[in-house]
């Protein structure tokens, strides 16, 4: 019936594919955490028409699916002009995508971060950028730390996407074995493996790092003398 | 610069834009009944059901929350026809899309029904409760409770989810937006539009969870 059986060269082609998966989700995680981090950072900047921008960018980056800010910026290059390709429209949209989100993971780390910490910043001639760098956020990244990592897992997955607007990347490499194999149980139950294998892990660690902060927290709480004494 | 942005040749097919958008609200509609049973069932049966079922409760949420929604979608539209269920596009569509919920939403319920504390559940015992009446008043009500606000985060995500399964041709709005595109050739345009309906989509469901978790939940804690 089929052209082919899934065999090793099939398993090869689809562990091979899972290379542009993982490249993928590095150019989105550093992109989203370089645009993150400036999103944040307006999103608590004095200037309140600045704040209002970054939260409008929250807003549609977060209200409308990835899928269709992938088409559009897949899409809109061509109407722009420039020839369409989907490493490009990719890599923008995880970017931009995961700006917004790892922008609201940060501004809550950000503002958990106590107002004292700010005046007395002021208090020493401190400008808002160098506060931001210089003390908040230093501070600030034992609380991000956690949902950074659970925000990985998202971007493995979402990486799949990218298959619609036709990068081979694995959930695409994965449509064409079964084409040609038609042994979807096989193909799509080897896939799901090789995407566990790479979320799992990351969700454990960020399970973990959620539970250690935790007991920071509690500890914390319960002797405050610590923090003064560092 | 090809040329200005033109909406006119969009705008004339309306009918069918809206006709998506019924589709998409129907496809999140149902997979949203259908995943939060499958999470109450899944959540219940993993705090109190036997042991050898709590395992396999905890492998589904764990295999579902680790792979994508667009692999599990491909896996339950190619293979359930080989053992004998010939599901139509749109069927598959819900049955991979609650199964997807019905993760994230037992791992959501657990965490509530973990959060209810021992005494509740042993003064409900001491006044005679039968053991459903206790998993259903006294956990399950305040524990939905306690974590609606991530609930109905996670439902706002399912809808936005639905926009994937055009990939298996399934006829909701993304779908409708492709065809759209092959029509007019204005791509850019359609997904502009298409952007708008689901932000106003998603703006909506908002509202409307806020209010029915204001109407289901209103007496005072």
């Amino acid at each position: 019936m089929s052209l082919r059986d899934f065999g090793p060269n099939e398993l090869m082609f689809l562990l091979l594919a899972t290379r542009w998966t993982i490249l993928l989700a590095l150019i989105a995680f550093a992109g989203g955490g370089l645009v993150g981090l400036m999103v944040a950072a307006i999103r608590v900047a004095p200037a309140r028409p600045l704040r209002w921008l970054a939260a409008g960018y929250i807003q549609f980056f977060m209200g409308t699916p990835i899928l269709i800010q992938l088409f559009m910026a897949y899409y809109g290059s061509s109407f722009l002009g420039y020839r369409p390709d989907p490493w490009v429209a990719a890599a923008v949209t995880f970017s931009l995508n995961g700006g917004a989100f790892f922008g609201e993971i940060f501004r809550g780390a950000i503002e958990a971060i106590p107002k004292g910490q700010w005046e007395a910043s002021t208090a020493l001639g401190f400008r808002f950028v160098r506060t931001l760098r210089l003390v908040i956020i230093p501070q600030a990244v034992r609380l991000m730390l956690p949902p950074t990592v659970g925000f990985m897992v998202q971007i493995v997955k979402t990486t799949s996407i990218a298959s619609l607007i036709g990068l081979t990347e694995l959930a695409r490499a994965a449509t064409q074995v079964n084409t040609v194999t038609f042994q979807p149980v096989m193909v799509f139950g080897t896939v799901s493996l090789i995407y566990f294998a790479l979320c799992w892990p990351l969700s454990l660690y960020a399970g973990y790092l959620e539970r250690r902060f935790a007991t920071g927290m509690t500890r914390r709480t319960e002797t405050p003398l610590v923090m003064s004494a560092v | 610069m090809q040329t200005a942005l033109q909406f006119g040749p969009i705008l004339v097919h309306l009918d069918l834009l809206l006709r998506g958008l019924e589709k998409s609200i129907q496809l999140a509609a149902l997979s949203i009944l259908f995943g939060t049973a499958i999470g109450v069932l899944g959540a219940v049966g993993r705090s109190f059901g036997p042991r050898f079922l709590s395992w396999p409760i905890a492998a589904y949420v764990e295999m579902i929350r680790n792979t994508p929604l667009l692999i599990q979608l491909y896996f339950v539209f190619f293979s359930l026809p080989l053992f004998g269920f010939k599901l139509s596009s749109n069927t598959a569509a819900v049955v991979a899309l609650s199964i997807h919920l019905g993760a994230y939403a037992t791992e959501i319920l657990r965490a509530g029904i973990e959060a209810i504390p021992e005494g509740q559940i042993e003064a409900a015992k001491s006044l005679g409760l039968s053991r459903y009446r206790i998993i259903r008043h006294v956990v399950l009500v305040p524990a939905a409770r306690a974590v609606y606000p991530s609930l109905s985060a996670q439902f706002i995500l399912q809808i936005m989810g639905t926009s994937i399964v055009g990939a298996i041709a399934a006829e909701e709005l993304t779908a409708v937006a492709n065809n759209l595109v092959m029509q007019t050739f204005r791509s850019f345009e359609v997904y502009i539009v298409i952007a708008i309906i689901y932000f106003v989509l998603v703006q909506a469901a908002s509202l409307f969870f806020a209010g029915i978790g204001k109407l289901m939940f209103r007496w005072k804690v």
